[in-house]
């Protein structure tokens, strides 16, 4: 995965960067599922290697194929990113380690969850009674957020272009 | 030794994020920009979800005879965090586009030239 | 004489049945296995997307007309929050499912199965809307 984000920096012609990310999610899902994230990985690789490449590829349709060569190099933005990835590594060392059973994230809430969810709610698929039941606001809320996206591309690219043709002619003179 | 096979899979992360962080703040297209983005975000997700695992659990789904779960709750959060990114990532390639149309490119740094061309321009 | 054109048509038109099959299982199936309302609605809305590849935009908006998928966009969260306030009106909180059914158990199944619909078609009509906007796009420029 590292090696794909690397490429997907440095490489220029934008459809190939596409491309990549897709790759990118593809292997990420992959990752989820060995994570024993079964849920995550379906909706990570229909989602991200699906409809995000989908997407890019058409906006590039719209816009451009290939990156501007940078005629400036400034190293601030690389001494900065070091900089926070110091600091988060420094943070790391006080977490639990990997797989770890005995980790404050599993004793709290979960126990109620894995325990109970059988009982109370019903459906053997844990992930799906806690997103549908038992945070089903949640759930609520992000339906919404979907919602407002498209609307929001709706409103944004949804009109057609042959007013705003007219208009750019008339009034760009310069 | 014990420590970097424990942490590995942090700091594996937090290079994943720092090379995301790095495309949304260096790079100067928009499209890679929003990228980039995309690049931080499933290596935020790989955080959560490998936080979640359990040594010798399986995937949270109530079976026969089955002892350990993985933990399921970031698995819900992943998710709507998953499908919330996508939604913003529709909306930023969206915007993208309408900045196309109105400034005939989607480099950044043409962009602040031609943004401040047109102030320039209307203020009388 | 095959022409690259005609292979991807005929592969398509096999595919895109079991493509939206595939989609209803993972809604319906979200309790037993992996899946639920949010992969249904992108591989659903997957279908349509490749139709929209394959056979033109134009026919894409004819089998998903602009106002199918707003009615699916509005629809499905109507739905999520019909079932809350339907909740709250027979007597529990909102979005609380035990009240659906005289068995707590039986109206947590019934609630989960709306609201994974409500999310599913939601999620569906606008993967679908969003991305014929961006294609629909395309072809008015180049006309």
């Amino acid at each position: 995965m590292v090696i794909t984000a690397y490429t997907l920096v440095r490489i220029r012609s934008l459809f190939a960067v596409a491309m990549l990310s897709g790759i990118y999610s593809l292997v990420g899902a992959s990752l989820y599922l060995v994570m024993d994230a079964v849920d995550v990985a379906f909706t990570e690789a229909a989602v991200g290697a699906g409809i995000s490449t989908v997407l890019m590829l058409g906006t590039l349709s719209l816009t451009t194929r290939m990156e501007k060569v940078s005629t400036k190099v400034s190293p601030l933005p690389l001494l900065v990113v070091t900089l926070t990835g110091g600091l988060l590594i420094y943070a790391t060392l006080d977490m639990p380690y990997y797989g770890d059973p005995t980790a404050p994230i599993h004793h709290s809430v979960s126990v109620r969850y894995v325990e109970k969810s059988g009982d109370e709610v019903g459906p053997p698929n844990m992930v799906t009674s806690i997103l549908a039941s038992y945070r089903g606001y949640d759930t609520l809320g992000e339906v919404s957020v979907i919602f407002t996206a498209a609307i929001g591309v709706m409103a944004l690219i949804g009109r057609s272009r042959r007013r705003r043709k007219q208009d750019d002619e008339s009034g760009d003179e310069s | 030794m014990e420590i970097f096979t424990g942490l590995f899979n942090y700091w594996v992360v937090i290079v994943l994020m720092m090379m995301g962080f790095y495309v949304v703040i260096a790079q100067h297209n928009l499209v890679k920009k929003i990228i980039g983005l995309n690049i931080f975000q499933v290596s935020v997700f790989l955080f959560y979800i490998s936080m979640g695992k359990i040594k010798g659990g399986t995937a949270p789904i109530i079976g026969e005879g089955i002892e350990i779960y993985s933990n399921p709750l970031p698995h819900v959060l992943i998710l709507t965090a998953i499908v919330v990114g996508v939604a913003t990532t529709a909306l930023g390639l969206a915007l993208t586009v309408r900045i196309n149309d109105a400034f005939g490119t989607i480099e950044e740094d043409e962009i602040e030239v031609l943004e401040a061309a047109d102030d320039e321009q209307a203020t009388p | 004489m095959l022409s690259p054109r005609s292979i991807l048509r005929v592969v398509s038109k096999l595919l895109i049945p079991p493509i939206l099959l595939f989609a209803l299982y993972v809604q319906f199936h979200g309790d037993f296995g992996p899946g639920g309302g949010f992969q249904a609605g992108v591989i659903f809305a997957a279908a349509f997307i490749l139709y929209a590849l394959v056979f033109g935009i134009r026919n894409a908006r004819k089998v998903a007309p602009a106002w199918l998928t707003r009615l699916m966009l509005a629809g499905g969260l109507l739905l999520y929050a019909g079932v809350g306030v339907a909740t709250m009106i027979l007597g529990g909180d909102f979005l609380d499912y035990s009240a659906l059914r005289s068995d707590p158990i039986a109206g947590q199944h019934l609630g989960i199965l709306l609201i994974e619909l409500g999310v599913g078609t939601t999620v569906a009509g606008a993967m679908i809307s969003i991305f014929l906007i961006f294609d629909g796009r395309d072809r008015e420029e180049s006309n």
